[in-house]
């Protein structure tokens, strides 16, 4: 028999739908598969980090008078679930922004919470504030914390200066790209990153996209070495930032 | 017959003319209050015939009460001017009538003041009768309205904007029972729906007056020396012969279809304009007061030439207009009599008109329009009704007016025409809908935009709503537009510095976000390069560039209308007509001939062949870009399925291509693809669905329900977009929608406008009929004369599309294959 070791828990991502082999992102010497659903998996610790749920986006909305369809906060979660399952993590960050407003979470309806609770229960789960839901999240479980440090990455909502020799991985702007193809433009959520940081897509079922050429990203990036992974339907595609916008 | 009040009768005496027979059978119609539809063409004293009866009825001295009469106009600028133009004889009557337009563009004050102390005639646009009826003093305001008055209704029917006039209509008849309404129309193939639209539902239609016909028009289509290009919108081979119509004519309008055209045309006539002739532009786009300035300078003759879009469509009396040169092809028959009207306003005279088609299907399709012109032959085109949109957006404006029952509503609502056969469900789901968003979830009824009172009656939850829907009111969902300012560049500390200066216009939002800092464009006649986007809009600054990147899609806006398709196909199957044609396309079709075959006028020709390493199929359905663009989608699905591995399809007007890596000759020859099986109607069904719950057609008609009925909000322009500011994208409604409630009420109105809009699936469905068994397949070993038009807009087209997984992959190769170029 062979002796136990994490490593063989660890799923083959292979075949899965979704998760990309081909396509994955090394950060501070680490391995990182992003998923075309904007979660980004981590093999070596078994963690999934997802940005910017925004979760009950569309009560906040409702508020102002604009009733979009209320199914954001489940179809959210239902995304949430499949993903945890098909990475079998372990471990899972929550990078701010997880609800639309502060008190969002006391909203939320008794079939969501018991998903959520759930999803507590199982994995590790880490709440990291945004300017959004800057407090923890009442009687859902997890923890929270204003950021996060794993082995030489930290992890933390809004982008800030690294310090040389550190990594960061952030969300908070929401990244999107477009690229001109056989000319049709085509635009995509993405990952955009260098070797200092990654920015992660929003993940919230009514999250929209801030392109990285706009003034938002100003300073972030190296140019010459920043790549974004454009989210298409079916793929991830890796391209330098210098020639999308 | 009516006798005219003396004043009325002494100034036409003055002016030595004589009331026409239909200006008196209007007057008689006012007079005894009732309705009526006056057809007539331009230069008929229309706008007189319609204000004859209140000219009588106010012409005595009379205590100001109220408005007494609303005269909507589907343009700002024809209201505008139809004020300037009845101003002058009021005055010159010396009646005692005060008259005040209120559009889009006036200012809060003056609305004000129309509130406080209205006048005797209003002139407005149908937006604004939506705002009045929706005002908590709308009562008070219409108490004394004896009539209102529908300029163009032939062109306001057709469209949102006619059904939504139609609801404040059913509005003004319950504030102003005693109320009468007028249509003014241009001849129209159907007069009866006209004139039921005007009557209550399930009433009598309004009495029909018909003026006399003008004179036939004089209509030729240009004969160039030059090369008639295959394919293209850009009719820049006819600018030498253009400019020489112009110098020849006293003034021309010379129409295009789009914007970009217009632009393309002004710059090219600009660059030929050796004699310095005043040559205008007027567009849409333009800032209002360019605008005006254009219109003061043509009512003055200052000019010799005007390039316009449809803006200068609709019946303005301005200057002495000799000539109408329409460059491209008309589209409709009916549209193109309208345009060849703007010419010579005098009724016995006959309007003389140019055509310029801009590629040689384009001189078949004017060729077409010459005919039914001549024949004075109208394309039929039903009123729009049920437009649960439209509904959702009254309702709203009915809540900003005060309590309301449902029952009354819904009472009132099936007065009108566009809603008389709505069920009480529908009605039901579109009041829920704008209460409570219409979800089977019933997660917002604390955030409730309507709620009903103990009494019965619905109420609206907060005045900021009123707000809302006055900021949010109408049916045209354009492109987000930005403000396009012209710029100045500092240097400072070696830095360039963008400051803003004044405005030139509007672009959409869409171009904008197309161009990178340093391209050029045209606009308003000049070559800009593009400097950025700052909070107010987008800053540009002149440049002495010769050639400006224009944006590459430039086809027009129109589909070609079903009348002018069959007469099109008639002329390609007639050789004796191809004499009336310029001797280069007389050519293309005899070389077509040759080389391959001219289908029969019943016929739809269907050809494959081999060219580079794909292999093409081309049909000639003369359909229409929209219902062609459908074909294709739908095409390609089956080809897929079957086999014959598709890569890709364009439509134009009049051909469909679709490319493919199987043989398709073979295919077809060998029987393993019956051509009968690949246009079967059936496709409009499973395929049709499929197909169209994905597509972005789709997306997009979704967001205009979605804006008209008040789920989302316009997005306020000049803005780039924060986190923090980000209103939640449609397509994501879309999809949330489809997945977790397919029956949503704005789901079934975005089904109606595609089928009957965007994707044309009437005209579709009777295409596939006409051309059942009557299929001609001619396999080519090349490409034949008539493919070349549509293979050269391959390649063209640009749309803007979501996440492409086929064009992403190719982007990340071309970079990838540069890359290892370069090791």
């Amino acid at each position: 028999m062979m002796p136990f070791s994490p490593k063989q828990l660890k799923p083959s991502n292979a075949r899965r739908p979704g998760l990309s082999r081909e396509i994955t992102i090394r950060l501070a010497g680490a391995s990182f598969v992003p998923h075309l659903s904007g979660g980004l998996y981590w093999p070596e610790e078994q963690t999934l980090v997802v940005s910017d749920l925004h979760l009950e986006q569309g009560v906040s909305l409702a508020r102002r008078g604009l009733h979009v369809p209320p199914f954001d906060t489940r179809t959210t979660l239902s995304e949430l679930k499949n993903l945890l399952a098909e990475t079998a993590a372990k471990r899972l960050v929550l990078l701010g922004d997880s609800f639309h407003a502060p008190d969002a979470h006391a909203g939320l309806d008794e079939e969501s919470c018991i998903e959520l609770r759930a999803v507590t229960s199982t994995v590790e789960t880490i709440w990291i504030c945004g300017n959004h839901d800057p407090d923890p999240p009442e009687g859902l479980g997890g923890e929270a914390v204003t950021e996060l440090t794993l082995g030489p990455i930290v992890l933390r909502h809004i982008p800030s200066p690294v310090p040389h020799g550190c990594v960061e991985i952030s969300g908070h702007l929401h990244p999107g790209a477009s690229v001109v193809s056989r000319g049709r433009r085509t635009h995509a959520k993405c990952f955009v990153t260098d070797q200092r940081r990654l920015i992660m897509p929003a993940f919230g079922a009514y999250t929209g996209a801030l392109s990285v050429s706009s003034r938002a990203y100003d300073g972030l990036f190296d140019e010459p070495e920043a790549q974004v992974f454009m989210l298409g339907r079916s793929a991830i595609h890796r391209l330098p930032l210098s020639r999308v916008r | 017959m009516a006798e005219l009040h003396p004043k009325i009768a002494e100034w036409f005496r003055r002016r030595g003319w004589q009331p026409r027979d239909h200006q008196l059978a209007m007057l008689a119609h006012g007079l005894a209050d009732g309705s009526a539809l006056l057809i007539a063409p331009t230069g008929g004293g229309k706008t007189l015939a319609g204000f004859l009866s209140t000219l009588q009825e106010l012409a005595e001295l009379h205590p100001h009460n109220g408005i007494h009469t609303l005269y909507v106009s589907p343009l700002k600028a024809l209201a505008v001017d139809i004020a300037r133009n009845l101003e002058q004889p009021v005055l010159e009557m010396g009646l005692p009538i005060t008259i005040e337009t209120r559009t889009g563009d006036t200012p809060a004050s003056r609305r004000q003041r129309i509130r406080v102390s209205p006048p005797d005639i209003l002139i407005t646009t149908p937006e604004q009768m939506s705002l009045i009826v929706a005002d908590p003093h709308a009562a008070h305001l219409l108490r004394e309205l004896k009539t209102v008055i529908i300029d163009e209704l032939h062109s306001i029917v057709t469209s949102k904007r006619g059904v939504l006039l139609s609801l404040a209509l059913s509005r003004i008849r319950t504030l102003a029972p005693q109320v009468k309404t007028f249509g003014l129309s241009a001849t129209v193939a159907d007069p009866d729906a006209l004139c039921h639209w005007l009557a209550p539902a399930h009433t009598k239609p309004v009495s029909l007056v018909l003026g006399r016909p003008g004179a036939p028009a004089q209509i030729r289509i240009l004969e160039s020396a030059e090369r008639v290009p295959w394919s293209g919108h850009s009719s820049r081979y006819a600018t030498a012969d253009i400019y020489e119509e112009i110098k020849r004519a006293r003034m021309a309008l010379v129409f295009v279809n789009t914007r970009s055209q217009a632009e393309m045309l002004f710059q090219d006539l600009w660059t030929a304009n050796e004699e310095s002739l005043p040559i205008a532009l007027h567009h849409g786009s333009l800032d209002v007061g360019q605008r005006r300035k254009v219109e003061a300078a043509m009512a003055e003759n200052k000019l010799r030439a005007v390039v316009c879009t449809s803006t200068l469509d609709l019946g303005i009396d301005w200057g002495d207009v000799d000539l109408v040169i329409h460059v491209g092809a008309p589209k409709g028959s009916s549209r193109l009599l309208q345009r060849i009207g703007r010419a010579n306003h005098r009724l016995d005279e006959a309007s003389n008109a140019l055509l310029v088609p801009s590629n040689r299907f384009e001189v078949l399709e004017c060729e077409a329009a010459v005919e039914a012109a001549s024949e004075n032959a109208q394309d039929t085109q039903y009123p729009s009704v049920m437009k649960f949109d439209c509904l959702a957006q009254h309702v709203m404006g009915r809540a900003c007016a005060g309590p309301f029952h449902a029952d009354e509503l819904f009472a009132e609502v099936t007065s009108a025409f566009t809603f008389r056969n709505i069920s009480r469900e529908k009605f039901d789901r579109v009041l829920d809908f704008v209460a409570t968003g219409g979800y089977a979830l019933k997660s917002y009824a604390r955030y409730a935009k309507l709620k009903q009172q103990e009494d019965g009656t619905w109420r609206m939850s907060h005045p900021r709503l009123a707000q809302n829907y006055r900021m949010n009111i109408g049916t045209i969902v354009e492109d987000p537009m930005l403000k396009l300012r012209l710029a100045r560049v500092r240097k400072v500390l070696g830095r360039r510095m963008v400051m803003g200066g004044f405005v030139l216009g509007e672009l959409e939002e869409y171009f904008l976000s197309q161009l990178a800092v340093g391209d050029t464009f045209l606009f308003a006649g000049q070559v800009l390069r593009f400097e950025g986007l700052d909070e107010f809009g987008a800053l540009a600054t002149r440049t002495t560039a010769r050639d400006p990147m224009i944006p590459s899609y430039a086809g027009g806006k129109f589909p070609l209308s079903t009348y002018l398709a069959e007469r099109v196909r008639g002329i390609l199957a007639s050789p004796e007509k191809w004499k009336r044609l310029p001797a280069q396309v007389g050519e293309w079709l005899s070389t077509q001939r040759w080389a391959s075959v001219l289908p029969r006028a019943d016929q739809m020709l269907v050809e494959t062949f081999p060219r580079a390493d794909k292999y093409y199929l081309v049909c000639y359905p003369f359909e229409g870009r929209l219902a062609q663009q459908t074909l294709g989608m739908l095409l390609t699905r089956r080809l897929e399925r079957w086999g014959a591995k598709p890569m890709g399809f364009v439509a134009s007007e009049y051909a469909l291509v679709v490319w493919m890596l199987s043989d398709i000759s073979l295919l077809i020859q060998s029987g393993c693809i019956s051509l009968a099986k690949l246009f079967d109607e059936d496709m409009l069904g499973d395929d049709l669905e499929a197909w169209l719950a994905e597509s972005n057609l789709m997306k997009r008609t979704f967001r205009n329900v979605a804006v008209i009925a008040g789920l989302i909000e316009r997005r306020a322009p000049g803005k780039e977009k924060t986190v923090r500011q980000q209103t939640v994208n449609t397509d994501l409604i879309y999809d949330a929608l489809r997945t977790h409630q397919p029956d949503h009420i704005l789901l079934e109105a975005a089904w109606d406008d595609a089928a009957e809009g965007l994707i044309d699936i009437h005209r579709l469905g009777a295409m596939l009929k006409r051309i059942k068994n009557h299929i001609l397949h001619q396999p080519l070993d090349r490409v034949s004369p008539l493919a070349v038009p549509v293979l050269l807009d391959i390649g063209r087209e640009s749309i803007s599309g979501d996440a492409d997984d086929a064009l992403l992959a190719e982007a990340a190769e071309t970079l990838e294959r540069e890359a290892t170029r370069l090791v």
